[in-house]
């Protein structure tokens, strides 16, 4: 097989991926309303109980909003993974994945082309996101402004976290049989994910609290996916949050190439075809 | 390329202690139509799974035109075109992105592509069609889509699971003698797995799966004469009858 021929399965997937995704305008929209009311009222009811000292990345005091936008942008591609996730077990439900599946390319290139098609689609929600906030801090509804930058060095860091959280979700649909369980990922993986870690909390502020809690915060993926993007999004880099992103994105993906493998994965293992 | 179009030899295959599949073999040879005849839980959607790759069998081996689906499965499924028993069609998007998505998993340029889609369609009347969602056509309609859309990358083995389960008598007459052309103009191995018996005529050749063992393979005529019996109908429930725990009547 020529490179010609990879790269448009990989756009054939990246074209199926947006039609469907602008198709579900529910998804487009939630996708964009939630980190919305994160931000323009949970976070704006907390600044004036929570107090944040000096921390890397930032120079100065900073308002509460503009500390958890990092940790929204990535919520927003934790929700897009599980999105992801969710999008296979129903295509394996419904049957459509067989038509990916029986595609003469590797498979591990197939499952790639899928993470990555899916990691487009988040960033294009962060930007909106992003867009509204920039807005909204001209209208002096929330004070989050980038340096103008940080719009673009924010984008390296997303790819990565996108990539490692879009992993985390093809693992998961390798896992779960039905997509009744779905409802269990929410629980077991969305929202421990996100509050346990440095999305909402300074880790400086939760090892205060509790030791045993902090090193749970500190082992998180996500924690680091939140912090790559936030020292990113003010020019700075943050390598043990890179090392961690691009490792365990490296250790989902092993895990979903051999949650899909024909010979040894779990799909082969597990109750067969309906006659 | 070795003549025989599909080559499964001694597969075995288990789903924990359920055991799908015990020592099928069989071949097809190109432009052979074949009609794998079993009841429903005969083993038919566990071969086609094993046969397109889905997962790997426990004992034995396939190949396709030669090419082992463990070693070089790359190289079996750029030539199968497949009709799961199941509809894969994607209903969120329209019959012709279905096509085009297909296209591009066969690494196909969109040159190439679109005139196959467009003779394609017209081919089973749905061209007009073309811009609708395949969730507004009927059970018939996303069948026929759905063979047009297995010819695209133009396979030399096509695979159909019980294509015509759920279909009217026109459409079901419609897909088979739709097939039947494309193996006769363009020299396609077909195998067709169906528990309707008269799916299958005189010059087909049959091979007969029951609680996953082969129990007969060979042209029809043959395995009636095989079986002492005057019909098809009369070889299998023959066939089925003295099997071990042998139950159930086809249609």
């Amino acid at each position: 097989m020529r490179l010609a021929q990879y790269l448009r399965v990989f756009l054939g997937i990246l074209n199926r991926e947006a039609v469907r995704w602008f198709n579900q305008r529910s998804r487009f929209i939630s996708a964009l309303v939630r980190p919305l009311v994160w931000l323009g009222i949970f976070a704006a009811g907390f600044r004036f109980t929570l107090g944040l000292s000096i921390i890397e990345p930032y120079d100065t005091y900073i308002p509460y909003e503009v500390y958890i936008a990092p940790g929204l942008i990535a919520m927003i591609q934790l929700f897009n993974g599980m999105q992801s996730s969710l999008s296979m077990v129903y295509d394996r439900e419904m049957g459509s994945m067989k038509t990916l599946m029986i595609s003469p390319f590797p498979r591990w290139y197939l499952l790639l082309c899928k993470l990555m098609a899916g990691v487009a689609v988040s960033i294009v929600q962060v930007y909106m996101f992003l867009a509204v906030v920039w807005l909204g801090d001209l209208a002096n509804f929330w004070e989050v402004s980038l340096p103008p930058l940080g719009y673009v060095e924010v984008l390296p860091a997303m790819i990565l976290s996108g990539l490692m959280l879009g992993a985390l979700g093809l693992v998961l649909s390798s896992f779960i049989k039905q997509l009744e369980n779905f409802a269990g990922v929410m629980n077991f993986v969305i929202f421990p994910m996100f509050f346990a870690s440095s999305a909402l909390n300074p880790l400086w502020r939760v090892k205060e609290s509790s030791l045993w809690l902090y090193r749970i915060y500190s082992v998180n993926p996500f924690s680091h996916a939140v912090e790559l993007i936030r020292f990113s999004m003010y020019g700075k880099f943050n390598g043990l949050a890179a090392g961690v992103v691009a490792g365990s994105l490296l250790a989902f993906m092993i895990a979903a190439v051999w949650g899909y493998d024909p010979g040894r994965g779990l799909i082969a293992k597990r109750g067969g075809p309906p006659e | 390329m070795s003549s025989t179009a599909l080559s499964v030899n001694h597969v075995s295959h288990a789903f924990g202690e359920r055991k799908a599949l015990d020592d099928v073999s069989f071949g097809i040879g190109a432009g052979d139509f074949t009609v794998l005849l079993g009841l429903n839980g005969a083993g038919k959607t566990t071969l086609f799974a094993l046969v397109t790759g889905l997962y790997h069998s426990r004992g034995g081996s396939i190949a396709v035109y030669g090419a082992d689906l463990k070693g070089q499965y790359l190289k079996a499924l750029a030539k199968i075109g497949a009709v799961f028993q199941q509809s894969t069609l994607d209903l969120d998007l329209s019959i012709e992105q279905n096509m085009f998505y297909h296209a591009s998993l066969h690494g196909m340029a969109k040159s190439v592509a679109a005139p196959r889609i467009t003779a394609e369609l017209e081919r089973i009347g749905l061209n007009d069609r073309r811009k609708d969602r395949a969730r507004d056509l009927s059970g018939g309609q996303r069948r026929r889509v759905e063979l047009a859309r297995a010819l695209i990358h133009e396979p030399t083995l096509l695979l159909l699971d019980e294509p015509t389960v759920g279909l009217d008598i026109e459409s079901r007459q419609f897909l088979l003698d739709h097939v039947r052309k494309l193996c006769a103009e363009r020299g396609m191995a077909v195998l067709w797995a169906t528990h309707l018996i008269d799916e299958a005529d005189e010059n087909s050749k049959v091979v007969v799966l029951h609680k996953g063992k082969v129990l007969a393979a060979g042209k029809a005529p043959e395995v009636i004469g095989a079986a002492g019996e005057a019909t098809l109908r009369g070889a299998f429930d023959k066939l089925v009858g003295s099997a071990p725990a042998g139950k159930g009547k086809p249609q």
